[in-house]
């Protein structure tokens, strides 16, 4: 969809627009910069001059708002997170992309030293109001630099806020949040739920960070999940179903801080639970979902808590292998179904 | 290396006596601070800027409030000289509550917003990239603030430095980098480290003015300060001035300067910037002694005040550890 399209929608209270992820961003960039001149939005390509970005997420901003708010930078990381840093210190509130989520690794200075930390370093006198939009994900072959999910680094450092939604209408809910948020944000998109067309509210407005979301209700096992598995979540429920197996999808929307009460609530009431992410699952965030609901809820537990990630290894090309990469419907069924004839 | 700026902004003597206050207030604060590690009353590390007094002094005496510096851990001159209270940042030095950062912060990590003390940085480097976004806000606001990034000779060689310069280049950035070149990273001589014989010839390469100045003369740091705000004022965009100096105290507080010989630490001390500018006030009517040694009294109790402050104040609850992390208090 493009800008134009997004403009163009009149918000009319309880209408259903069906939109992508994408569109959704991109009517949530539209909303924040009328709503807020000092929110502004820059990155590689962002600018129209530059096609609005290379996936045309921020299509229609620069013309619409100018080329002061809306900026296209250098292919330099480590400058465009300092500007954001700097400008969100002198009050404004940047949204600084960084096109996919490896690109990350030659600014994490800025990110981890700076942006999380300035707050506290300086006793509470530094605010740095920034969103950082990222997309990574498996599944188009673009292996091992350009598909990594490195969330689990952001939600070890204190300061920055880790934002994943899984559905169009979270897309723009969670980045209007994100936006507003006093605190660094780091918003990531995934490039298979990304262009996956929803139902979003006409008028749909910010949705708090850090509160899950139950994606399917069930009873007997809890499948805690976030971002792209939140799809391969629920076509595990369906099969679950189908073999008399309840299972619960919790969409956490937020790695850090996550909702620990909303994932506690549905482990106790199921008293099984599995924790599934597409990052690696050795020290990835499952470790400390699990071990807290193991920690908090130790004798209600049917099972132990498990954890699906994917293989401690990069992200390969070849299709068989980024499949077998890939934490599949299948792999999350046949888990959930040993859990739950575990005894 | 560029060519002097045309039309040499001279200090007056009103001018010449504000930087060599400036310069003295940076000199006495040192001296009283590494007295106080000596003590063993201050366990921090502490990076002296004993000997680069001339930098920062001349830059801020042309700097107005709203202008803003970011500095890095080698930098307590660059906010004594900016004019921050000397309470807040020796309480914060000392790790005290009422310190600029409630002692979060550190001496390498002072902020102070109201004097313009945007961020200090512990990581070479990082006080360029972010000062680019302070001037951009600049450009946003339509204000005519000027940002300072300060740095070493060292910075000059990470990715900080050149990307930060590309980009403050192209988008025509109120913003001045300046490079204390005091001829050694940390303990690595310059040309062992450094592909070029003057940093200011990197400027070439970004499309901005670069000059080597020395840093180290009052009236030749001026006249480059000078032109290198009101270029940033007038929106022409940025200015590289490399400032040649020598820090007399080594890297780090009891560095043994075995990496440099005697000699060239002896002929730097004997040019010793403070000494030389107050001969010149002497010399030239500027000032009469009674009047320095007046100051110079001023001053130590200043300082003496700010460290009597410290010491008396307390150390933050352990509750902080929870705060300022986010906006909202992380729950106990």
């Amino acid at each position: 969809m493009s800008a134009d399209t997004a403009e163009a929608t009149p918000a009319q209270a309880g209408e259903m627009l069906k939109m992508t992820g994408q569109a959704a961003i991109t009517a949530a960039l539209f909303q924040a910069m009328e709503e807020d001149s000092k929110v502004l939005v820059f990155g590689e390509d962002v600018a129209d001059r530059e096609g609005g970005g290379v996936m045309g997420t921020t299509r229609g901003l620069s013309t619409k708002f100018g080329d002061l708010r809306v900026r296209s930078t250098p292919i330099a990381e480590q400058s465009i997170m300092g500007a954001a840093v700097g400008a969100a210190m002198a009050g404004y509130k940047p949204v600084a992309e960084i096109m996919l989520m490896n690109f990350i690794t030659v600014a994490m200075d800025m990110i981890v030293n700076h942006a999380a930390k300035l707050r506290f370093m300086s006793g509470g006198q530094s605010t740095v109001p920034l969103v950082i939009r990222t997309l990574t994900g498996a599944g188009w072959q673009t292996a091992g630099q350009h598909s990594d999910h490195y969330e689990g680094w952001f939600a070890h450092t204190a300061g920055i806020k880790v934002v994943t939604p899984a559905t169009p209408a979270d897309y723009k809910g969670l980045l209007l949040s994100a936006i507003q948020d006093p605190d660094p944000v780091l918003f990531i998109e995934n490039s298979r739920t990304l262009f996956v067309p929803g139902d979003v509210a006409a008028d749909q407005g910010p949705i708090p960070l850090g509160k899950a979301r139950v994606a399917r209700e069930g009873t007997h096992i809890s499948l805690i999940t976030y971002s792209g598995m939140v799809a391969n979540c629920l076509a595990a429920a369906d099969e679950l179903a189908q073999q008399g197996i309840s299972a619960e999808v919790i969409d956490l929307r937020t790695v850090s801080p996550w909702d620990k009460d909303a994932v506690l609530a549905s482990a106790d009431k199921t008293g099984r639970a599995i924790v599934v992410h597409e990052a690696v699952r050795h020290f990835g965030p499952g470790g400390e979902i699990a071990s807290t609901i193991q920690e908090e809820l130790f004798r209600k537990l049917k099972a132990p808590v498990r954890r699906l990630g994917a293989p401690y290894s990069a992200v390969p090309f070849a299709k068989v292998l980024e499949d077998a990469f890939l934490v599949q419907p299948a792999d999350i069924a046949a888990a959930a179904k040993a859990l739950c004839e575990y005894d | 290396m560029s060519q002097t700026p045309e039309n040499r902004a001279s200090p007056d003597a009103a001018t010449q006596l504000d930087i060599y206050r400036r310069m003295v207030r940076i000199e006495r604060n040192d001296e009283f601070t590494r007295t106080q590690i000596r003590r063993g009353r201050i366990t921090a590390p502490y990076y002296s800027a004993r000997g680069q007094e001339v930098i920062p002094s001349t830059l801020s005496n042309l700097m107005t409030d709203d202008d803003v510096i970011c500095t890095i851990y080698r930098g307590i001159h660059d906010m004594v000289a900016k004019g921050m209270p000397l309470r807040p940042l020796w309480a914060e030095i000392c790790g005290r509550v009422d310190g600029t950062c409630k002692g979060k912060g550190g001496p390498m990590h002072l902020t102070h917003p109201e004097t313009g003390v945007m961020v200090t940085t512990g990581i070479v480097g990082s006080s360029m990239p972010i000062a680019n976004g302070f001037a951009w806000a600049s450009l946003l606001d339509g204000s005519k603030r000027v940002t300072i990034a300060y740095f070493g000779d060292g910075a000059s060689n990470i990715g900080a430095f050149h990307e930060a310069l590309n980009l403050a280049s192209v988008w025509k950035l109120p913003v001045i980098f300046v490079c204390s070149n005091n001829g050694f990273a940390e303990h690595t001589r310059y040309e062992n480290g450094t592909s070029v014989d003057f940093i200011s010839k990197r400027a070439i390469g970004y499309g901005m003015p670069g000059y080597t100045v020395d840093g180290n003369d009052p009236f030749d740091m001026y006249a480059h300060a000078h032109a290198a705000i009101e270029r940033a004022r007038a929106g022409e965009g940025p200015t590289l001035l490399e400032c040649k100096t020598f820090r007399f105290m080594g890297h780090v507080f009891g560095d043994n300067d075995a990496y440099m010989t005697k000699e060239e630490k002896a002929e730097a001390l004997a040019k010793d910037p403070l000494v030389l500018f107050r001969q010149l006030l002497l010399d030239t009517g500027v000032a009469t002694e009674a009047q320095l040694e007046e100051m110079k009294a001023g001053i130590e109790a200043e300082v003496q005040d700010a460290i009597d402050f410290a010491f008396e104040s307390g150390y933050a609850s352990v509750d902080e550890l929870r705060r300022d992390v986010f906006a909202e208090e992380i729950p106990a």
